[in-house]
């Protein structure tokens, strides 16, 4: 029987530094990881415990935006009102992952480095345009939430890095996100299609920008221009929505298995990319 | 005592009542005990090796590593067994084959599906005896597999079982197949009947193989003494079939061992058989150390349970004003590794509600590559009722009636003959149909995209064996000890049973499960059968116990017991002889127990005959998502005649769980396998149980039509609830989609694929 380290450091450099290890998983909330470990799919040679970093656990605003730590946990998240009030949509999107007790541990940057294509809060982050903060033996970098997953369980995350943040610029007026995802149940499910869209309308209602997120419809969440081209420049009318809808099927690559079909998830895909839209509409003109 | 049941007043004190339940606190609190909750000195944990095959065959086993593994004391296989011969028990619910249980519970040559037990470690720890677990080394010849119950039947499919030759077909194949057994039942002719109809409607359905999904995994602590005493803690529905199940397989005699009942976790049928029982005692046998199996979540998916996926076709003719002339049925059930699928019960019960001179049903049992079926809350029953009330549903449309007065029309009543034999005595069918029609929910405008189901059910309910003690405290306070492991809250009607006829408080009643050891034999908690039969044993203890207390107050007073009537929980002398005696307690009788013969008791073992069929009626309204195929349940109304409720809220309770699993069945719940038939979703994220943010709140109605075979005229209530829901939701979507379902989960793709045909055809 071989022992599993654990580590909990203060500092991002101690962390980069017991990461460095072969084996070396980060622990964050642990909804990922522990129930991994359970079944016998990881076995680590060291868990190193991110949570008693100070960077990783705070919600910051700041003069352009909000930064936002790897570790900070759904309930922590939803809770801050000045950020449920800007980015709606990301809260909705994280605050499904789970039950209440999942809530209270499961983090952002777990999420998203789980790799999962059907990680929850990961379209809405890309819709979002948030960026991430990477802390490594090179030091710190930036990336993209859209370029981090490369395929299932797998990540442009070099060994020994990982997530310290997550920047959200503050958007324009007249802007609104939203995410909706379909799964069979009410609750206590993983998406079978997950939508995640953010727009921004001038001040005669004419969308200006768009961002569209799509997960759980190919090997990685997807970031689909083609989607968000379809609304700028319209109202947001049923001729755009149709357009964004089948820009949203077009960009699937799903598989076939126990949670949906090819088709299925297809064509779901644009119906919710449709009902995404008007609900991110809605909050983009204060409804 | 006899069976003569004498039905009592309305005028109950406790009965109809809805006390707190006894085992309430500790369930709530965490003090009650489990299966997996016991500890002792010295205890081992085990670990199974399970097939990674559907289907293969054992070349050799080499244990040696495992063995050799520091902190393993013991490995056990199919040769630390007994080889047995075909032999055919009615332990169980169902009638089965202990050769089968005991390939069942440990592989010989062949394993026959993924999941199949190997061989059984127990060592100082879990972690060491996964471990060793992992380094026992199995040769495998994988052998083509069958999934599919059709399939399976098809001439060139891979054959499970060299020895299987089909029973009820004449003449007798001469070659082995995956065909178990063919059953029927005929009444009239039905080919003179649909001569005689005006609309015929024929449809074939399919249901998938779902679990029982009780949240308690299975769980055993065993050891064995110097002396050859075994004794088993475990959770199950009946301790006297894990003795019985397990002194069989281990070629033991039934006095070597002692069950101690568990706590159960539910079991819906699922815990009326043994798995790991036989294992546990053998690895305590070999190790001279108590050990513990626990089952993962995992283990109960792939090795446990479930009941049959289905084939069904069914066929109906009505005439015009909508009298039913004719109806068949052909039903093939998967029974998984090895026979015994509930098929027959499928073709007992789809047509009981209803009135029809001419009918027939046949029934194949079929092998397949999958975990061997068990029972699952009225086994076999809720596919054919599929079938039969959604071809009703569409004979209701295509003649333009109301399928709730369809039904009406064509109840079974007192004297109607079922498909199976019976005439059947005083039942309330008709009455559940008059409570829904009566009902606010059926009435109840619907919205766009909205359908309203309803179906109806039917199960036999049983008697059989059981037995009960009651013993009077000093203090004047009893025990009721009967031998049922209590799954629905039968506890509690126990004690208002023995309340009611002691005539004393219900909180000076203690009931309790005794141990193999503790009462006499009682068949299993199984087929809606605790409250009726062993509630009958119950009344009758208590009935013995009144007679001695009498025959005590009696001596107290120097008279003859004839002239003392019991009343109010007190002895009442009936002698007008002026001489002035007051009533006597029953805690003053017990406390003179010393001067008048000893200890006051009652024990009684009865066979219990006269269980009263059961029938129910839901009504379901749904919305469809017509763009992703997504089915909301908007409202739920069961309603069932439950003969007399004792304990209404556990009643209404049966009926809830009841018409829940029935919905998830309907909704999402499935066994799915890949193409080397490996299970996909051993787990309660990909296998879709309904959670409590699905469903509406049930509403229920207790129709009560007594039983005249129970004293209080209790019927059985725990299995009718899930035989009409797969149809009521069916129908309700039919009718919000405008098609027809007839394949069951009605998941969102396949929902979406169905209304994407239909909007093209």
């Amino acid at each position: 029987m071989e022992a599993i380290e654990y580590a909990r450091p203060n500092t991002i450099d101690d962390a980069v530094r017991r990461l460095g290890a072969a084996g070396a998983r980060v622990l964050a909330g642990g909804t990922d990881l522990l129930v991994q470990l359970r079944g016998g799919y990881t076995r680590p040679s060291v868990i190193v415990d991110i949570k008693g970093i100070s960077e990783l656990r705070r919600i910051e605003q700041t003069a352009s935006g909000f930064r936002v730590g790897a570790a900070v946990a759904g309930a922590e998240l939803g809770a801050h009102a000045a950020f449920a009030a800007q980015w709606p949509g990301v809260v909705e999107a994280f605050q499904l992952i789970g039950s209440t007790q999942i809530q209270g541990r499961a983090s952002l940057g777990g999420n998203l480095c789980n790799a999962s294509p059907a990680a929850d809060s990961v379209p809405a982050l890309i819709a979002a345009g948030a960026r991430c903060v990477i802390a490594g033996a090179g030091g710190t970098r930036e990336a993209a939430v859209e370029d981090i997953v490369t395929a299932p369980g797998k990540t442009t995350l070099a060994a020994g890095e990982f997530i310290v943040e997550f920047l959200f610029a503050t958007p324009p007026a007249k802007t609104g996100d939203a995410y909706l995802r379909f799964i069979p149940r009410t609750e206590m499910d993983i998406a079978v299609v997950g939508v995640g869209v953010c727009l921004t309308l001038d001040g005669s209602g004419v969308c200006t920008a768009a961002r569209v997120g799509l997960g759980a419809v190919a090997p990685r969440p997807l970031l689909v221009p083609a989607a968000g081209a379809a609304l700028v420049g319209t109202t947001v009318d049923d001729a755009a929505l149709a357009t964004l809808a089948a820009a949203a099927s077009a960009a699937c690559n799903p598989i076939d298995d126990k949670r949906g079909t090819i088709e299925y998830r297809t064509k779901v895909a644009g119906v919710l990319a449709r009902r995404a839209a008007v609900a991110a509409l809605a909050r983009a003109r204060g409804q | 005592m006899g069976n003569e049941p004498k039905i009592f007043s309305k005028n109950f004190k406790w009965v109809g009542t809805r006390p707190v339940r006894p085992d309430g606190v500790d369930k709530v609190t965490g003090r009650a005990a489990f299966g997996a909750d016991y500890q002792l000195p010295g205890m081992l944990a085990g670990a199974v090796l399970r097939s990674p095959h559907a289907h293969a065959r054992i070349k050799s086993i080499d244990v040696s590593a495992a063995r050799a593994l520091r902190g393993v004391l013991a490995v056990v296989t199919a040769a630390d067994f007994p080889d047995l011969p075909s032999e055919v028990s009615t332990g169980g619910e169902a009638p089965i084959n202990f050769r089968h249980v005991s390939l069942n519970v440990i592989a010989r040559d062949k394993v026959l599906y993924e999941g199949h037990a190997v061989a059984a470690v127990a060592a100082t720890s879990a972690s060491i005896a996964a471990e060793a677990a992992a380094l026992i080394k199995v040769d495998y010849e994988v052998l083509p597999h069958v999934i599919d119950v059709l399939e399976a039947m098809r001439p060139d499919a891979p054959v499970l079982h060299a020895d299987l030759i089909t029973n009820g077909v004449e003449p007798a194949p001469t070659k082995a197949s995956n065909i178990a057994a063919r059953t029927g039942f005929t009444l009239g002719d039905t080919a003179k009947g649909f001569a005689d109809a005006d609309v015929i409607v024929e449809r074939e359905f399919t249901t998938a193989a779902v679990h029982q999904g009780y949240i308690e995994p299975h769980a055993v602590i065993a050891t064995m003494g110097a002396d050859g005493m075994a004794t088993i803690w475990c959770s199950s529905q009946g301790q006297f079939m894990v003795r019985e199940f397990t002194a069989k397989l281990l070629g033991m005699e039934i006095s070597s061992i002692r069950v101690i009942p568990a706590e159960i976790g539910g079991g819906f049928g699922g815990k009326t058989t043994v798995y790991l029982e036989p294992l546990a005692v053998a690895l305590a046998n070999k190790s001279g150390r108590p050990v513990k199996l626990v089952m993962s979540r995992v283990e109960v998916f792939k090795a446990t349970g479930p009941t049959s996926g289905t084939h069904v076709k069914v066929k109906i003719g009505a005439r015009r004003d909508g009298k039913l002339v004719a109806g068949e049925m052909v039903l093939k059930y998967q029974a998984g590794a090895f026979p015994g699928s509930p098929a027959t019960l499928g073709g007992m019960t789809g047509f009981a509600p209803y009135d029809i001179e001419h009918a027939s049903a046949e029934c194949w049992d079929v092998v397949s590559n999958r975990p061997k079926c068990a029972a699952y809350r009225a086994p076999g029953a809720p596919m054919a009722a599929f079938g039969v009330e959604s071809v009703l549903d569409e004979l209701a449309q295509k003649l333009d009636l109301c399928p709730l007065e369809l039904r009406l029309k064509n109840a079974a009543k007192a004297g109607t003959r079922a498909l199976y034999g019976p005439k059947f005595p005083e039942i309330g069918y008709v009455e559940t149909l008059l409570a829904a029609k009566a009902h606010p929910h059926w009435s109840a405008p619907l919205g766009p995209n909205q359908g309203r189901g309803i179906a109806s059910g039917f199960w036999f309910n049983i008697g059989g064996p059981s037995s009960a003690a009651i013993h009077i405290n000093e203090d004047g306070t009893a025990e009721v000890v009967t031998g049922n492991p209590d799954i629905g809250g039968s506890r509690a009607s126990m004690a208002m049973m023995a309340a009611e006829v002691l005539g004393i408080d219900l909180a000076k009643v203690k009931p309790m499960i005794g141990d193999t050891g503790q009462i006499a034999y009682s068949f299993l908690t199984g087929g809606s059968r605790v409250t009726f039969a062993t509630g009958k044993a119950v009344i009758e203890a208590a009935e013995a116990t009144v007679t001695e207390l009498k025959k005590r107050a009696a001596k107290l007073w120097k008279i003859e017991a004839e002239h003392v009537e019991w009343r109010d929980g007190q002895a009442w002398c009936t002698l007008a002889d002026g001489t002035d005696r007051a009533p006597l307690s029953l805690a003053k009788i017990a406390h003179s127990a010393g001067k008048t013969g000893g200890p006051i008791s009652g024990a009684v073992s009865i066979n219990a005959t006269g269980a009263g069929a059961g029938f129910g009626t839901h009504l379901c309204d749904v919305e469809v998502d017509p763009e992703t195929g997504a089915v909301k349940v908007l409202r739920y109304t069961a309603i069932q005649d439950v003969g007399r409720a004792i304990h209404p809220a556990y009643v209404e309770g049966q009926l809830q769980g009841g018409a829940v699993q029935g919905i998830g069945w309907a909704l999402n719940e499935e066994y799915i396998y890949d193409d080397k038939g490996r299970l996909q979703n051993a787990g309660f994220l990909d296998y879709r149980m309904p959670v409590a943010s699905d469903l509406p709140m049930i509403d229920t109605v207790l129709v009560e039509v007594p039983n005249p075979g129970h004293p209080f005229g209790v019927r059985g209530v725990g299995e009718v609830p899930i035989v009409p829901p797969l149809a009521a939701v069916a129908n309700a979507v039919s009718r919000a989609a405008g098609l027809r379902i007839d394949a069951l989960p009605i998941s969102p793709p396949r929902l979406l694929k169905a209304i994407d045909g239909a909007r093209q055809a």
